[in-house]
């Protein structure tokens, strides 16, 4: 029965929370603006309208490009299933689900990438090799930041890694595992292509990663690829509220409480960090990726040395 | 405070790995000034407060954290240059050679036949990697300016080895080896300029014309 | 039940007279049907042979007493002999029907009845190998392989590309099996017989145990084209027909895994860096093929380099197995074996599946170069479907068959790293980022050939006029895109094979009480490839329900303003690869010409960028230069006078027989 709740809650907060998220970071970068922002609720009302508008195909595309989308929101929403959320164990939850966790992402890239191709524009080409680059660059920081958690909490699954993980760790090994969070948070800014990798608003598509990959989905595909984009973010961001956050009351409700205001916070430190950095070269992208990598690198050297 | 020293030891790891990978020579600067000054508190955390302690403490911060790198800044200045355009090795190579070189200062330090009281901490493998850090930016950069950070990367490396005999250590040995640095670094901030004067650049590759 | 054994030989000889009907038949079409339905037979026995060798319980053996001076020979098909016997099969009945639409034999009528001739060869011969337990039927039936492969790679080609890539193959081959003939009489003075000793026979500890690991990791390294072993596979691959290559990249390879995993299995108490040996040299081969296929634009070179790089993984998996079983740790024994044994299955599966389908690209395009194609998903709309189903397999992705062998890869090392004393062996956290690296490598690159060959528009007028191939080229790209999507879905059915195979490598694995489905739950993977599944079909219907109620319109592609793009203006595999190429560039070394362009009104100039082999070109090469500098002087005893010739040999016997006498007197 208590299972039965919380899978539940699990289901609606993997499903209705991700646009909020979008909306606490405009609503951020608006407030360091000095402007009063759109409300908080818009990028629903945005998704709905796209949802019940026409499309339009570019005359080259074929089902591929269709499916893109498509394939991509089944990855990650499958994927949600894998993340433990609120202190409560995932859905589904076994040993080895890190990696399923990980590769579906791959999956949803891999859709991304090809539907951007079929388009046949050169600037959509750009975009989908510079996602297929930039991510690939990111694999290890995540890898290496995994086996961090896997040897901290002495667990195979992600709930077991994320659920059981000792808030004593941070006071035993509190800078390795800063180092990890830094890593994670710059892998989650590059996967969910925010500033300092790409910036979401900008408007020439010779600097875009993200956008321009989907420049051409329109009407109900580009709600599915804006939903499935908000989704990544969120299932990616309550992996880094985990490890940050390690608040457990045993309650459940307060909990579940804490979680969602965790994730509003992390969405407001995304804003703050958009409206506060500018977007990096893309020569040296892959630099800070690289950093990212050995950051996590050098977080496992220092937990595999302490725990012997 | 030990293991609050030791934590303070992994900033230090950072900061090798992020004058490594930075192109400006300002931000080299900074970094190495942050370096000395973290370096001048951990003695005052590990040891028993003393007089001597102190002294050793604030000569470290005040030239290190503030004395060299004004000098630094304005060698910069008068120079008139912000990056390290193009390094023998490229950032991305570098960085993982660091890398590399501090997984091998984990390794050798596990090694060391040392006191178990220094065993787990990371005042060794900090400092090796610290050296190699320094030998690598000596190696790999071109301009003057950046050999200098390099040099006073090598020279913390020294002073890490050192804070685990800081007791031990005289306080005129201590002023002696700042009072070097400072001079050192005056010396090739007049060098720096007669470089640039002479070449229009700092550039230390050209310096093999001079080998006639 | 009827015998393996038997079902295995009849498997032999109906693969070996598949290549009789050709060369008599009147009519070589006919011949050509035959000789497939051959195949097809041949299979049907081979596989329902290994099947029923991995269903029994005690193996069988016969032997054979063929009165040559080594002794009887044994054959016998153990359950690592069946697995490997059912790619053989399936991939060499695959390869034929395939060669029905691809290389028919009325259009070839001087080339068609040798390559039949020689697949059959070089099916039977890899039959032979794998149940061979005795060195010189191995080694005999090894050669049969070697050259029978290298009169198919080059029957078809006059050019001199595919001479030299041929006479690659042969002396780089010929090397390897230098390395076995050490291998074999090493193994001869430790046991001191023909015969190959079962599992676990030998210790590992004496120093000639390590020369017979070194010997093999040579010989079959070679085979198996471990890097830097590999200098022959890019160019025999891209160079072959491609049902060869297929053949070659699905299974020929494979035999140097075999035989690598035969070898380790003869020892007990193996110590620790023969694991950490084929660990480093796993992520070694996985990340430079795999950064080597990234900078490729011919599509069979770049499949070419991604073989390098699955075999890679596999001996990652063996790895991890060996490093387990040295350490105690038999979860990790168990997990590494059998995600390496998997892994080769179904790397057979899905490259074949590949390279049917860069054949089938090719043979309607005409080129081999990736930027010369475009839009072929139109043209080819079933190559492209199962072409796409061998590239999302390939790169590990669920919920296919290559994530599952890499997922128990994963869960070996990802148990190592929590059970070991990881400090001091940290081989297993290492290698968990690398692997990951090269997974996301592998999607890049994959990616990368899907999108610019068979999505966009078309580059090339051959590729606007390409056509749809045969029934004949489709039925065994979808048998193979069937199979990886069979084992992706029910990865909890190929357990029980593996673990039997595994358990009968390690004896000492079934005392431990370790089971398969006690560290990795199959069943969970299989739930959730079902789940994404269900989940991309409610989408699809949620989004067609939605499209048909909403007006759907007709475009050009948005070109930032820019109403007459063009297809030369689309993004080619050489700038979609540039990043990735440039970051590599200490690796790859790279060749490229970039034009100066000057003046407001420049004139046409072209841009051009190749990577090469850098290691055969950079280092093997200059290498074998110099060696024939220096040694010129023992070439003069290469003048091709025969007198001297016989010289040498009387020579030769004359000191054998003053060495047997004093030998024998003292």
């Amino acid at each position: 029965m208590h299972t039965a709740v919380n899978t539940l809650i699990h289901l609606l907060l993997t499903l209705l929370l991700p646009p909020l998220l979008l909306g606490v970071i405009n609503r951020t970068k608006a407030f360091f603006a000095g402007r009063t922002g759109a409300p908080l609720l818009q990028p629903y009302h945005d998704m709905l309208r796209l949802w019940r508008k026409g499309s339009v195909f570019s005359s080259t595309t074929t089902w591929l490009f269709r499916a893109g989308p498509l394939v991509t929101l089944a990855a990650t929403l499958a994927a949600a299933l894998l993340m433990p959320l609120g202190n409560q164990p995932a859905p589904l939850a076994f040993t080895g689900d890190m990696i399923l966790f990980a590769y579906l992402f791959g999956l949803g890239r891999f859709f991304t990438v090809a539907a951007a191709l079929d388009t046949g524009s050169s600037f959509e080409g750009m975009g989908g090799a510079r996602e297929a680059t930039f991510s690939c660059l990111a694999e290890p920081a995540l890898f290496f930041s995994l086996v961090v958690l896997a040897r901290v909490s002495s667990s195979l699954s992600l709930s077991g890694m994320l659920n059981d993980f000792p808030p004593a760790a941070w006071f035993g090994s509190g800078a390795a595992l800063l180092l990890m969070a830094g890593a994670l948070f710059i892998v989650l800014l590059a996967e969910n292509c925010r500033i300092p990798f790409d910036d979401p608003n900008t408007h020439l598509e010779l600097t875009m990663i993200h956008e321009v990959m989907v420049l051409d989905h329109s009407g109900p595909g580009l709600a599915t690829v804006l939903y499935g984009a908000s989704l990544k973010l969120f299932l990616l961001g309550a992996l880094f509220v985990h490890i940050t956050v390690p608040f457990r009351s045993g309650n459940v409700i307060i909990d579940w409480c804490a979680f969602v205001g965790a994730m509003v916070l992390l969405a407001v430190a995304i804003g703050t960090v958009e409206s506060t950095m500018a977007r990096l070269r893309l020569t040296r992208v892959p630099q800070l990726l690289v950093s990212a990598s050995l950051l996590s690198a050098f977080a496992m050297l220092l937990v595999l040395r302490q725990s012997p | 405070m030990n293991t609050f020293a030791d934590q303070l030891l992994v900033l230090v790891f950072l900061l090798n790995f992020m004058v490594l990978g930075s192109s400006r020579i300002g931000i080299a600067i900074r970094v190495v000034a942050v370096q000395g000054m973290v370096l001048g508190l951990i003695p005052s955390l590990i040891h028993q407060v003393s007089p001597h302690l102190l002294l050793i403490s604030v000569g470290m911060v005040g030239v290190k954290g503030f004395l060299i790198p004004a000098l630094l800044n304005r060698a910069v200045r008068t120079v008139g240059i912000k990056r390290e355009e193009t390094p023998f090795l490229g950032y991305v190579p570098i960085m993982l050679v660091g890398a590399v070189a501090t997984a091998l200062a984990f390794l050798f330090a596990d090694k060391l036949p040392l006191a178990p009281q220094h065993k787990d901490l990371l005042f060794v493998p900090a400092a090796i990697a610290t050296l190699m850090t320094g030998f690598l930016l000596l190696v790999s950069r071109k301009k003057a300016i950046s050999q200098v950070t390099g040099y006073l990367i090598l020279e913390n490396g020294i002073f890490i080895f050192g804070l685990l005999l800081t007791e031990a250590m005289p306080v005129m040995v201590e002023a002696g080896a700042l009072l070097d640095l400072l001079v050192g670094i005056f010396v090739m901030g007049i060098i720096i300029n007669q470089i640039s004067q002479e070449f229009s650049s700092i550039d230390t590759s050209r310096l093999t014309s001079l080998k006639e | 039940m009827i015998s393996p054994i038997l079902l295995t030989v009849t498997g032999i000889l109906l693969a070996a007279s598949a290549g009789i009907p050709l060369l008599v038949a009147g009519n070589p079409a006919k011949g050509q049907k035959i000789a497939a339905t051959l195949h097809v037979l041949a299979a049907t026995a081979g596989v329902s042979g290994a099947l029923a060798a991995l269903a029994r319980k005690e193996v069988e053996t016969w032997s054979i007493d063929w009165g040559i001076p080594f002794g009887p020979a044994e054959i016998g098909v153990d359950p690592l002999s069946a697995l490997f016997l059912l790619p053989i099969f399936t991939i060499s009945a695959c390869c034929a029907v395939y060669a029905v639409g691809y290389w028919p034999a009325e259009q070839n009528p001087e080339s068609a009845p040798k390559l039949t001739l020689f697949l059959a060869v070089l099916t039977a011969s890899l039959v032979t190998i794998v149940i061979a337990r005795h060195a010189v039927l191995f080694l005999a039936a090894w050669e049969v392989m070697t050259v029978s492969c290298y009169f198919a790679m080059t029957v078809g080609g006059r050019r001199k590309e595919v001479r030299d890539a041929g006479t690659l193959y042969l002396v780089v081959g010929h090397l390897g099996v230098l390395a076995l003939f050490a291998f074999f009489s090493l193994l001869k003075g430790a046991t001191s017989s023909w015969l190959l000793p079962g599992a676990g026979a030998l210790p590992a500890t004496s120093p000639a145990a390590t020369a017979i690991f070194i010997a093999a990791l040579a010989g079959f390294g070679i085979k198996s084209g471990i890097v830097p072993l590999h200098i022959w596979l890019p160019s025999a691959h891209a160079n072959a027909p491609s049902h060869v290559s297929a053949i070659m990249s699905g299974v020929l390879i494979k035999m140097g895994i075999y035989g690598m995993v035969r070898a380790v299995s003869l020892f007990t108490d193996i110590p620790f860096w023969w694991g950490v040996v084929l660990l480093a040299a796993g992520i070694v081969s996985g990340l430079v093929g795999v950064v080597f296929a990234i900078g490729q634009h011919d599509i069979k070179r770049l499949l070419a380099y991604h073989s390098i790089e699955n075999i890679g993984i596999i001996l990652m998996g063996l790895g991890v197995s060996l490093m387990g079983s040295s350490r105690g740790m038999p979860a990790l024994a168990l997990l590494g074996t059998a995600g390496a044994l998997l892994h080769t299955l179904n790397h057979a599966t899905f490259k074949s599946l590949l390279f049917f389908g860069a054949g089938s690209v090719i043979h309607a395009c005409g080129t081999r170069e990736i930027d010369r194609m475009g839009g072929l998903l139109r043209r080819m709309p079933l190559t492209a479907a199962f072409f796409l189903t061998g590239a999302v397999a390939i790169c590990g992705l669920p919920p296919l068959n290559g994530f599952v062998s890499e997922w128990l890869i994963y869960l070996g090392l990802f148990r190592g790293i929590i059970d070991a004393d990881t400090f001091n062996d940290p081989y297993f956290a290492l290698a968990a980022p690398a692997l990951a690296l090269i997974g996301g490598l592998a999607l890049a690159c994959f990616v990368k050939v899907f999108g610019i060959a068979f999505l966009g528009t078309p580059r090339s007028d051959r590729s606007a006029e390409s056509h749809e191939a045969g029934p004949a080229m489709l039925a065994p790209m979808g048998v193979l895109a069937a199979v990886c999507a069979g084992i992706g879905l029910f990865p909890q059915a190929v357990a029980p094979l593996l673990e039997t195979v595994v358990r009968s490598l390690d004896p000492g694995l079934a005392a431990t009480g370790t089971t398969l489905a006690g560290h990795a739950s199959l069943g969970m993977v299989s739930v959730v490839s079902l789940v994404l599944l269900l989940l991309v079909g409610a989408t699809t219907l949620l989004y067609r329900h939605r499209l048909a109620r909403s007006p759907v319109g007709v475009a050009q592609t948005w070109g930032c303003g820019y109403l007459a793009p063009t297809a030369r203006m689309q993004y080619t595999a050489s700038s979609f690869a540039a990043t990735l190429v440039g970051l590599f560039s200490g690796l790859l070394r790279p060749h490229t010409k970039t034009p100066l362009i000057q003046g407001h009104f420049p004139k046409q100039v072209s841009f051009r960028s190749h990577v090469p082999e850098a290691l055969l070109e950079g280092f093997y090469l200059p290498l074998f230069g110099l060696l024939n500098n220096r040694l010129s002087l023992v070439r003069r005893l290469q003048h091709g006078r025969l007198h001297l010739y016989i010289l040498y040999i009387v020579v030769t016997l004359i000191a054998l027989l003053a060495w047997s006498h004093f030998r024998i007197r003292s």
